[in-house]
Formats: C-alpha cells, structure tokens, sequence
C-alpha cells in the first residue's frame, strides 16, 4: 500500500545536502504554529532558534531583565507530569518577555476528576490563550491537542517520543563551547527505549550533521535495534551507531552525555541492579578520559549521582550541566517568542472577521 | 410477507458450498431457497418479484463469528438493533456476538436475554457466544453446559486471554463433550509488557510501547498443543503473525482439530497507518499521527505479517473471515493513544476493503466469498451460508464495480471508528436478503425494520 520509494528518514544528511536542503526547506515552510519535535524542523529554523537564543541568553543575564516582547500574551503551561526544572524554565521564560505565565498542574486541575484532556483542551481553547506548554506521559499528546487548539502548542516532553526544547539547549550548549555542529562526535550513554531526550538529541544532533553513537543495556534498545550496528534510514534514525560497550561510543567523542536511568528499569526487569549499571555504563574520569581532552559532559538532569554519573565528574571541569539549565531558559524564550510573536495571535484573525 | 417470492435474476452466482459460479438465477418462496436454476428470461417468473442482478454478484449472505454488539451494557456504542443493522448493509445476514458485554454473557440467562432481544429487534440473525469463565475474570469456568443448552455456539473470554495454562486446558478437555470450540484472543500479556500498538520501526519512532508479534505467537503455540493434549476444537481468533501461522501449519498437519480466522484490518492494513496517512510513511511525524482508530488488538502488524496472512487465507490455512467488529464512542477515540480504547468498526467496511486483494489478484472472488459464508458455517455446523434448496434464504448481492468513499457517519453502526474514514473502496453490497426479505437495499436506503434508529443518510 505505500511505495518504499516514498519512505523518507530525517537522518544524518552530509554537510553538502544540507547546504542544499537548508534554504529551500525553509522558504517552503509555512510560519511555525507549533513545536512538537525537532524532526519537522529544517536546519535553518534550529540555526535561527539557537541564533535567537544567543540574544536571548544576553538578555536573560540583565539586571532588570524584563521586556515588553510578548506583552499581552497569555502561556500555559500544562503538565501532567512531575517536573520543576522544565517548568521552572518555561516560566521564567516567558515572564521575562513579559508574557502572562499561568501555571496548571494535572493534580491542581480538573484532569484529575475525570475530565477528558479533549475537554480541558478545549476550554483552554476557549479562554483564548497564545501557547500551550505541555508536558505530558502519553507519547503523541501534543500532537493530539494541537488538533484541538488554535493555541501554539509546545511539547515539554511527551511520553517516550521527544522533547525538543531540552534538544534545542543541548545543541545551543554545545555549539557554544564548539562553534560547528557538523562531524563532531556524540556519545549518548543511557535508556534510549524510554527516553524522550535521548530520541529528540539523535534526531537534532544528526540533523546538524553530528555522528552520534549511543550505549546501553541491549534491555533498552527497541528489539529491531542491534548492538555493534548502524541504523538504515528506514528506521527514522539513520546513522545512528549502536555501540557494543560504553568504552567504544566514549572513545574520541566530542560530547559525552549521560542520562537518568530509573528505579523502574530495575523493578521492570530491563536491569539487574543500579549498581551493575554504574559499573558498567556509569560515566566517571576513567571513562572521560577516553573522550577528547577538552570534550564536554552533559546531563539533562536530575543527575542520580553515583549510578549513570560519578560526583566527580558532574561537578569536574568538563561538566556543562549549569550551563544547560541556564541556557534552557534562553533557548524556551526564543521558542516561545517565534511561536508567539506580535501578530501571531489567532485572536487577531477574530477581530479581522468581525471588522470585514 | 413471509410467503413472498423472490427471483434474484442474471447475476453471477458464486456459492462455494456448491462449487457453483455461473451466471444462474435464485428462486425463493416462504423465506427458503428455492433453487438455482439456469438463467431464464425474466419473463419466465411471472408468480415471482424480479431483482434483477445482471452484472452483480450473488451470493449466500456472509457469517461473521467474531461481532461486539456492546448489548447490554455499553449501548452508547452499539445496540442489538443497530449492530444488526450495521451488518445487514455490510451483507452479513448471520453475526456471532461475543460474551464481553455488561453483565457477561457468562450464564443462560444474559444469553437467553440477548437471545430473544435479536430475535425481536435484531435486523439479521445473532448466536451468542457464551464466556470461557465467569465474568471472564480467567479463574473458574463459566456453566459451559448450561450455556450450550441455552444455545451459544462456542466459548471465548475475547480480549482476556485465558493466561492460566490449567484453565485453558480444563476449558478444552471440557468443551469436547459439547462439540463447541473454545475461541482463545491469544496474547501474552506479559510479553506484550504494555504495549499499545505493533513493536517495531512504527512503534519506535512514534515512541509508543510495541507489542512483539511473538506475544501472540507463544500463546497460539501453547494453545495449540493444549488442543493436541484435548483432542478438543480449538478456534483461533484474528491470527496475525508469521510465527503463529508456521505454528497453525504444523498442527493442522499433525491433526489438531483447529481452524483460524483473520480479520479485514489485519488482511489489508499494517502499522505504517498508525502514522495517520493511510498507510504512507511521512518524512516527519505529524499531527495527523496517532491515528486512535488504528489502535486494535491484536495490533495491526508489519508488512510481511499482512502478506502472509493474505497468502494463508488464499491458501486455507486460515480458514475463515472475521470482522472482529469492534464499534466505540467518540469518547473512547478522542484522546490520546494510549488512552484509546481497542478496536475497529468492520462490518459495513469489511467485504469491500478485503475485495481489493481479489482486484490485486492475490485472492479469488470464490475463495473471499467462501471465507465469508461455507467456511464459518462449517465451524458452526449449521444449515447457513450457501444456496441449498431448503436453506434460509439469506442472499447478499453484491456490485463488483461500485466505487464508493467511507463516510462513516453514514454507518447504520452507532459509532464511527475507523481508520478508513475518507478511503475510496471498490466493491459493494447493494441488497442484503434475509429469510427472504430484503433487510438492506441501498438504492432506497432505509427499508423496513430499519425505520428506527437509522442515521439520516444512511445507505445512500
């Protein structure tokens, strides 16, 4: 029923496709309504999101740093899930562009007396709002109520698909340290079948023309990944590499990022304790120094210290985790300033109708 | 009306319990078969009305063994009246409706009760389905014997699996002596681990948890040789792996006392749909993407999967056609997808998108229809689903050529569930006749015992 010719892939392209690609994709590319992953995001919309961080990031280290950008536009941000960090930066996000910030959590909402995520959507809707920051356990729930909303929709993490906006600092940190993205080495050590960042940091860092490599548990891979492979296009990843062990992927990388593994992995079989998992994947000096000298240690947070990363190279030089939080704040801005700039509104198409 | 007689004249009789296809004419008087006789001239049936079939199939009206009426219990979704409906306009004159409604159809009297509510209300025919245990909870056998004497033609806890190895094999052992299959939905559910649509490169890149295929295929593999141990009728629903068919395969050479059914969906649609496009890979995931109406259990599998069972189904490994007609509210759709109930609504839909594997050359018109009619009423048993002279006259026509748009609100079903919303399909059934009377005519749409409760529209 569909032509294989037909499938295509968001893998790594080479520098000069993406050359090619870049202004052409973009000049086909409707203005932006929504963020819901970085796969439908041309290289040149994430160079121009990371380029307007890069004045967002000076503004949010002013001293009296409010601005009037999105004055008189209202953010909600929805999560249905625990998170103070990502919210935190939402928040902040938006208030220092002078946007109205309200906060709605699932416990503080009527979600919790049975009311359908369709009916909140749509009441949401009613109180016409300018974005909708969702964080949320199912994976594709943005997508669902960006069908329901006029609202820009921005996806604080769904499920075990993506989280775009912890990619898009991630890329804004390490383009800082390193200038251009294309042929640096990624190595992404931790749970890829469940986490979020780790699908979104593949799609966004192979989609600049990064080569990145992941190691984990063969338990935490999807069943149609192998270890000791490189994924086809046909998977969505391609290029992906799948190292044997954590030394491989670690050795030469530009970037080393490690992420939280859970409790639940152990509980849910996918592991036999936290503490083989330290041993074998945990990120430390030892394993540091297989990296380039000056490579970076990253972790989207919250670190458990002592299982997926050692105190001592959390805090040790090589590490930007402080830097990622701080530049999270001034990459959310910038999202939230394109999604929500001044005549954007779909309220202004109301009031168009009804003067016509 | 029921003295009425009928010549369905000119159209190509296909009735596999026969052998016959040939262009032939069916006499009906007193709501049997007549006869089929050698195509005469209109003319020639002066005491008869004339439904003129020329250019049309004719064939024994279609059984389906695997039906969700929601009654009683969820009739927000479906009723005995419109789920009958809805299978009178998708040509099924005969539906099988499984136990999984509210109470249980665990004991005579919820049998007996939905029983004589289709017999009253009900457009076509129904035979219940009685339960494998009691509130099909997977830990005591249902009265299975006072179900059978109530009437039910099989057992099954549909959408539980029996996942207690013992119960399946005291549920078999104890079935022999009523000659009733047991229908086991096999999934292990431990190995599905959650999942909520088909494992593998959809799955992944949509982030939903998958389902392996070999969760289905471990416990067909158990339930097979539970059936061996039995000497009892085992009956699989909806097969749809490779791996469970390679298991059917050896059985039935060994000579277990199986037989298999495959769904529509899982013949025609694999788990590209789940990303929203009909079956087209986008470059990138889009809003369109999880498509609730694709969320189905078993889940719709990988390309190769579908191709092996549309070659099983040809070949008669599998014997027969299912709907698994699955009808569910808005409510249970409009949402995300893994809140999304399972199921797909098939009857109305069924015969068509499966006739595109006939205009894909990869099955026969005979063999489609034989899935459809001789082959489920062999595994009930009954005088259904062929032409005989003495037979109930239950005819279903069909336009080979009719190209028609699903628009499922035009659905005599309650609800609207299903992916092919907006799918152009070729094939369609234009007259559903059962016990001699015509049940569903689509030229004058709404007919008969279909003034109630039809949606404005329906039909036309």
């Amino acid at each position: 029923m569909t032509n294989p010719t037909t499938v295509a892939t968001t893998g790594a392209k080479s520098e000069e496709e993406t050359a090619q690609l870049a202004p052409k994709e973009n000049a086909a590319l409707p203005p932006r309504q929504h963020l819901l992953d970085l796969d439908d995001l041309s290289v040149a919309e994430i160079t121009d999101l990371l380029d307007s961080a890069e004045g967002m990031l000076e503004i949010a280290g002013r001293d009296n740093r409010k601005t009037p950008a999105l004055r008189g536009k209202t953010i909600i941000t929805m999560f249905f899930e625990n998170s103070t960090r990502t919210r935190v930066s939402f928040e902040q996000a938006g208030k220092i562009l002078g946007a109205d910030v309200i906060n709605v959590t699932a416990s503080a909402s009527s979600v919790s007396k049975g009311e359908s995520l369709l009916n909140t959507v749509k009441t949401l809707q009613a109180m016409q709002i300018d974005a909708l920051v969702v964080r949320h356990p199912h994976s594709g729930a943005p997508y669902f109520i960006s069908n329901h909303t006029d609202a820009s929709v921005v996806n604080a993490g769904d499920g075990t698909h993506a989280h775009p906006t912890q990619s898009l600092l991630d890329l804004f940190t390490v383009r800082s340290h390193v200038g251009e993205l294309a042929g640096k080495k990624i190595a992404i050590v931790g749970d890829v079948l469940y986490s979020r960042v780790a699908r979104s940091n593949i799609i966004a860092f192979q989609k600049m023309g990064a080569e990145v490599t992941v190691s984990c548990p063969n338990t935490l891979i999807p069943d149609e990944w192998q270890l000791g492979s490189t994924l086809g296009e046909e998977t969505g990843f391609g290029g992906l590499k799948l190292a044997r062990n954590v030394d491989e992927a670690v050795d030469s990388a530009d970037v080393v990022m490690a992420l939280r593994i859970q409790q639940e992995r152990q509980e849910a079989g996918h592991l036999p304790s936290l503490r083989e998992y330290s041993e074998r994947w945990g990120i430390n000096s030892q394993r540091m120094a297989l990296a380039n000298d000056d490579a970076l240690l990253m972790h989207p947070g919250p670190m458990n210290e002592g299982v997926e990363i050692s105190s001592e190279v959390a805090h040790g030089a090589q590490s930007v985790v402080e830097e990622q939080v701080r530049n999270g704040v001034a990459v959310r801005m910038a999202v939230l300033y394109t999604l929500c700039a001044p005549g954007k509104s779909s309220r202004l198409a109301d009031s168009d109708e009804a003067q016509s | 009306m029921a003295a009425r007689k009928l010549a369905i004249t000119g159209g190509r009789v296909i009735d596999p319990a026969q052998g016959i296809d040939r262009v032939a004419d069916v006499l009906i008087s007193n709501g049997k078969i007549v006869e089929v006789t050698e195509n005469s001239s209109v003319t020639g049936y002066a005491d008869y009305e004339v439904i003129d079939a020329s250019g049309k199939i004719v064939a024994p009206g279609f059984v389906d063994l695997h039906t969700h009426l929601r009654d009683p219990g969820q009739e927000w979704k479906e009723t005995i009246v419109t789920g009958t409906q809805a299978a009178a306009y998708g040509g099924f004159t005969t539906i099988c409706a499984m136990p999984n409604t509210d109470p249980v159809q665990d004991s005579a009297a919820v049998v007996e009760d939905v029983m004589r509510r289709a017999a009253a209300d009900g457009v076509v025919r129904v035979l219940p389905i009685g339960a494998i245990s009691v509130g099909q909870h997977g830990k005591q056998l249902a009265p299975m014997g006072e179900l059978a004497d109530a009437g039910v033609i099989g057992f099954s806890d549909d959408g539980n699996p029996i996942a207690d190895a013992n119960l399946m094999r005291q549920a078999l052992k104890y079935s022999v002596e009523l000659g009733l299959p047991i229908i086991n939905h096999a999934e292990d559910k431990k190995i599905g681990a959650g999942g909520v649509m088909s494992a593998g490169l959809v799955a992944t890149r949509l982030g939903l948890a998958g389902v392996p295929a070999e969760a289905e295929t471990a416990m067909v593999a158990r339930d097979l040789q539970l059936a061996d141990l039995t000497k009892a009728r085992l009956h699989i629903p909806h097969i749809s792996t490779i791996g469970s068919l390679v298991a059917l395969r050896s059985a039935k050479e060994c000579g277990v006392n199986v037989t298999a059914e495959v769904t529509p969906h899982h013949l025609t649609l694999n788990d590209e749909w789940v990303f929203g496009l009909k079956g087209e890979i986008p470059a990138q995931v889009g809003s369109e993407a999880y498509d609730t109406n694709t969320k189905v259990n078993p889940p719709l599998r990988s390309r190769s999967d579908v191709e092996a069972v549309i070659e099983a189904l040809s070949e008669g490994l599998i014997d027969i056609i299912a709907t698994d007609h699955a009808p569910h509210a808005a409510t249970d759709k409009v949402c995300t997808y893994n809140e999304a109930a399972h199921g797909i609504n098939v009857l109305e839909t069924a015969f068509a998108s499966v006739f595109a594997l006939v205009d894909a050359g990869k099955i026969s018109v005979g063999r489609l229809i034989e899935s459809l009619t001789a082959g489920p009423a062999a595994i009930l048993g009954r005088d259904l689903g062929s032409l005989k002279k003495g037979f109930s006259a239950d005819v279903t026509i069909i336009d080979p050529g009719s190209q028609w748009l699903v628009i499922p609100e035009e659905f005599a079903s309650k609800s609207v569930n299903t992916p092919l919303r907006g799918v152009e399909l070729t094939g369609r059934v234009v007259t559903t006749i059962y016990q001699g009377e015509t049940v569903f005519d689509l030229q004058s749409g709404a007919i008969g015992t279909f003034s109630e409760g039809v949606k404005a529209g329906a039909g036309q």
